[in-house]
């Protein structure tokens, strides 16, 4: 018995991604399911937030990503997008990454086509803006004067949505969906403790426990942590069947694979270690 | 010729190639690597030039509606000092330009930094013990001794033995858990980084074979 564990011990590294790789494949080919349950999460906490939200509020959406985290952002881009348009609350989306206006674009214009929002009236993309933190201060003073036009070249004064908007002191809610820096921390400092707006987010996996300490000390109305916290906006917004909810099954079992080799490589490294002691 | 098809072929070929560095070090995974970084320069060039350098900077020099804004000289020669880099002999004027980006980083974000990631978490530690239900004024007390025996382990100016040993043990198992808990998510990260790409090869580019073969639909 202990023989196996030591053959445990010394396993090749590429049985292990195989096995890793079959925990992932075969859920998604056998459709397994494993229900989402949301708890008293923080991903609850930014629903409520947004769902307490007067009609006709203006919400800035930042989309601070690009393709490289985009199975775990754009499902909760998704989600957050359809609930604010559920709400008629007006959407206005930027972007403190080069390629997040693009895939901002792709959410909101694919959902509003499907719900009936009109762009102008209802949302606007106004793009990409390098600067990170300082244009944040900027648009604490003035967003036409960073956005002159919106994504589409659209002067600010022909957009009718905007047309009660002057800085960041108009707007109830800024959501930036993050993959690092500029993010979610330089919303934080520089729109949220300068201006006292509120700041919710949605964020990778890797990065959601650096963002906790600011729930804590309420610095931010909610968050979404990596594909969890995506697959639970979509189960609050009722998106059946979503990606990040299909994702959380493959998650769970490749979960339950590496909890197992956690394991097995702990009692093949004290069966080593007592048989080595024995010899002595 | 169907480039939406073309463009799976493309991704799917180009991430078995990268996924094939897991078996061994191999010719495709390079080929691969060389692809995406070259690309990425490339990418990164065009795109600063037509949606950095051009509106903010170009555009505000020669305006729309004629005429020639002089003082924007002065931010394309700092900008020309940065590339003096490249150059030895006069590689000492870049410091200039970075001078003026740390001075201006370290001014706007000082007193914000200490704001917001040092005044407000000490408050909302020290405060968060007197609101709450019960269970919320529990947690926060874990949260205060998790903070005040984190701390105590990096105190050095006393041996840690008897209360300050024990009081630094309980530290360094809560970052332990810290750990533990940030391992836990990064795994979730990659794993859905995986998923992502998983979901692609099944669900985008496996059906686009039986299409090429013309078999079913």
């Amino acid at each position: 018995m202990a023989n196996i564990f030591v053959k445990m011990g010394d396993l090749d590294r590429r049985i292990i991604f195989v096995l890793i790789a079959l925990a992932v494949i075969i859920p998604m080919i056998t459709n397994l399911v494993i229900p989402n349950i949301v708890g008293q999460e923080p991903s609850r906490d930014l629903y409520d937030f947004v769902d307490a939200l007067p009609e006709g509020s203006n919400v800035l959406v930042s989309f601070d990503y690009d393709p490289s985290t985009l199975p775990e952002l754009q499902p909760m881009a998704e989600a957050v997008v359809m609930h604010l348009f559920q709400k008629n609350l007006n959407i206005i989306g930027m972007a403190l990454w080069p390629q997040g206006a693009a895939l901002g674009q792709e959410a909101m214009s694919s959902l509003a086509d499907s719900l009936g929002k009109v762009q102008y009236e209802d949302w606007v993309n106004l793009g990409y803006k390098s600067g990170g933190g300082v244009m944040i201060v900027r648009l604490g003073t003035s967003i036409s004067a960073v956005f002159p036009t919106d994504r589409d070249n659209v002067p600010w004064d022909e957009i009718p949505m905007l047309n009660d908007i002057g800085s960041l002191r108009d707007i109830s809610l800024v959501i930036s969906l993050s993959a690092g820096d500029p993010g979610i921390i330089a919303w934080v400092m520089m729109a949220g403790d300068r201006y006292a707006v509120p700041i919710g987010g949605g964020c990778t996996a890797v990065s959601a426990p650096q963002l906790y300490t600011y729930l804590q000390t309420k610095q931010m109305v909610g968050l979404l942590g990596g594909l969890k916290g995506a697959a639970d906006y979509e189960t609050l917004v009722g998106i059946e069947a979503g990606p990040a909810v299909r994702g959380m099954s493959p998650q769970s079992v490749a979960h339950l694979a590496i909890m197992l080799f956690i394991i097995i490589g702990n009692v093949a490294y004290f069966s080593q270690k007592r048989k080595k002691g024995g010899a002595r | 010729m169907n480039w939406g098809i073309i463009g799976i072929w493309l991704g799917a070929l180009l991430t078995l190639c990268l996924y094939s560095f897991l078996y061994r070090d191999n010719p495709f995974y390079k080929f691969a690597e060389h692809l995406f970084v070259g690309m990425s320069a490339g990418y990164w060039v065009i795109y600063t030039i037509f949606n950095v350098l051009i509106p903010n900077w170009w555009d505000n020099m020669f305006p729309e509606d004629g005429g020639f804004n002089l003082v924007w000289i002065i931010p394309g020669i700092f900008a020309m000092f940065m590339l003096a880099r490249m150059i030895p002999k006069i590689a000492g004027l870049s410091r200039m330009a970075l001078g003026m980006i740390v001075g201006a980083g370290a001014g706007l974000n000082m007193l914000t930094f200490f704001q917001s990631n040092a005044m407000a978490q000490v408050k909302g530690t020290i405060f968060s013990v007197a609101q709450g239900s019960a269970w919320d004024i529990f947690s926060s007390l874990i949260l205060v001794v998790g903070v005040v025996s984190g701390l105590v382990y990096f105190f050095f100016s006393k041996a840690h033995t008897g209360f300050t040993g024990r009081t630094a043990n309980v530290g360094i198992t809560i970052l332990m858990v810290a750990f533990g808990a940030s391992f836990g998510y990064t795994i979730m990260a990659r794993l859905s980084l995986l998923i992502g790409r998983c979901d692609f090869l099944l669900n985008q580019w496996l059906p686009t074979i039986p299409r090429l073969l013309g078999i079913g639909g």
